[in-house]
């Protein structure tokens, strides 16, 4: 007769490796790759000089940020959050406002054809040196949530797709009727 | 998980447009905050920069990026990323001048990281 070998009960271990693994899961912290993606210009090359390109003044929104975090829309005072709407209002100037920048009419291809836009227009951010980089980030996203929203509803109306969903030239297409103009001028002092 | 153990303590700012950093190959960090607890008697609690594992200068930045650069496949230098990762409370003094540096390294695909905001 064989020796009886005593067997351990493992029913559990399946629970609990589950258990282990979810607990594992839970507490590792993933550091999530995300971020507010921006493109720099260009250097200047040191040999040339810094000339003042002349905007015309209708064209400009002037984007101001203080020390203490203050904003300061074309030399009013404004909350971040009516930020978005006013750079929405200003990209497109529906209305033709003469304050607002000027519209040029350019063919786009099918299926948008022949739209009316701000060509030049240019959005100036500038920033204090002590301003906190929180403010300054809050700022550029609402400019850059501004941009995404009018490009979503260009996608909408012309291709009836979200924006994301479209391929790479018709991407493309729409990007150029609301071309990404954000510029930032170097630091200066502006008082406290 | 983490890329290197970070010597500076930083809170990631919050924002509501972003994306996600594709290619890990292709993107280098640059940390801005205060020295942690260990290191702040040696460096002091003012903002400081670190790259890889070590405390460096802002003008080091220049160097750095374009060691990694070189460092690279040919086809894809020009698509490295710099992601910036920095405490929100850091004051733009700071930030612009790494931005000039990186400029003049002609890094100029770069990304503020962030985290989601959900509400106001």
């Amino acid at each position: 007769m064989a020796k009886k070998i005593p067997q351990i009960n493992a029913s559990s271990m399946a629970d609990i490796s589950f258990l282990l693994l979810i607990f594992f899961l839970v507490t590792t912290s993933m550091d999530v790759n995300q971020g507010l993606a921006r493109r720099l210009p260009a250097p200047i090359p040191p040999d040339q000089k810094i000339e003042d390109k002349d905007i015309n003044k209708r064209n400009l929104l002037v984007v101001k940020i203080n020390s203490a975090n203050q904003l300061m829309v074309q030399g009013q005072l404004m909350d971040v959050k009516q930020l978005r709407e006013k750079a929405k209002e200003f990209i497109k100037n529906e209305n033709d406002n003469a304050f607002m920048p000027k519209l040029v009419e350019e063919d786009f291809g099918a299926p948008i054809g022949v739209v009316r836009y701000t060509k030049d227009h240019v959005i100036s951010v500038q920033n204090d040196v002590d301003t906190q980089y929180q403010a300054y980030l809050e700022v550029q996203n609402e400019l850059v949530a501004a941009y995404n929203e009018l490009r979503e509803e260009c996608a909408q109306k012309y291709f009836h797709k979200a924006y994301n969903e479209l391929d790479e030239d018709q991407q493309k297409q729409i990007q150029k009727v609301y071309p990404q103009k954000i510029s930032e001028a170097e630091p200066k002092n502006y008082g406290n | 998980m983490k890329e290197v153990t970070y010597k500076v303590q930083f809170r990631n700012p919050q924002a509501t447009e972003l994306t996600k950093l594709e290619k890990k190959s292709l993107v280098r960090y640059i940390y801005v905050g205060t020295p942690t607890a260990e290191f702040r008697k040696q460096y002091g609690a003012e903002t400081r920069i670190q790259l890889d594992d070590a405390f460096a200068e802002t003008k080091e930045i220049g160097e750095y990026i374009i060691n990694e650069r070189s460092s690279m496949k040919e086809s894809e230098q020009g698509l490295m990323t710099v992601s910036i990762k920095a405490d929100k409370d850091t004051k733009m003094g700071v930030i612009a001048d790494i931005k000039q540096e990186l400029r003049r390294a002609y890094a100029l695909k770069i990304s503020y990281a962030a985290t989601q905001r959900t509400s106001y």
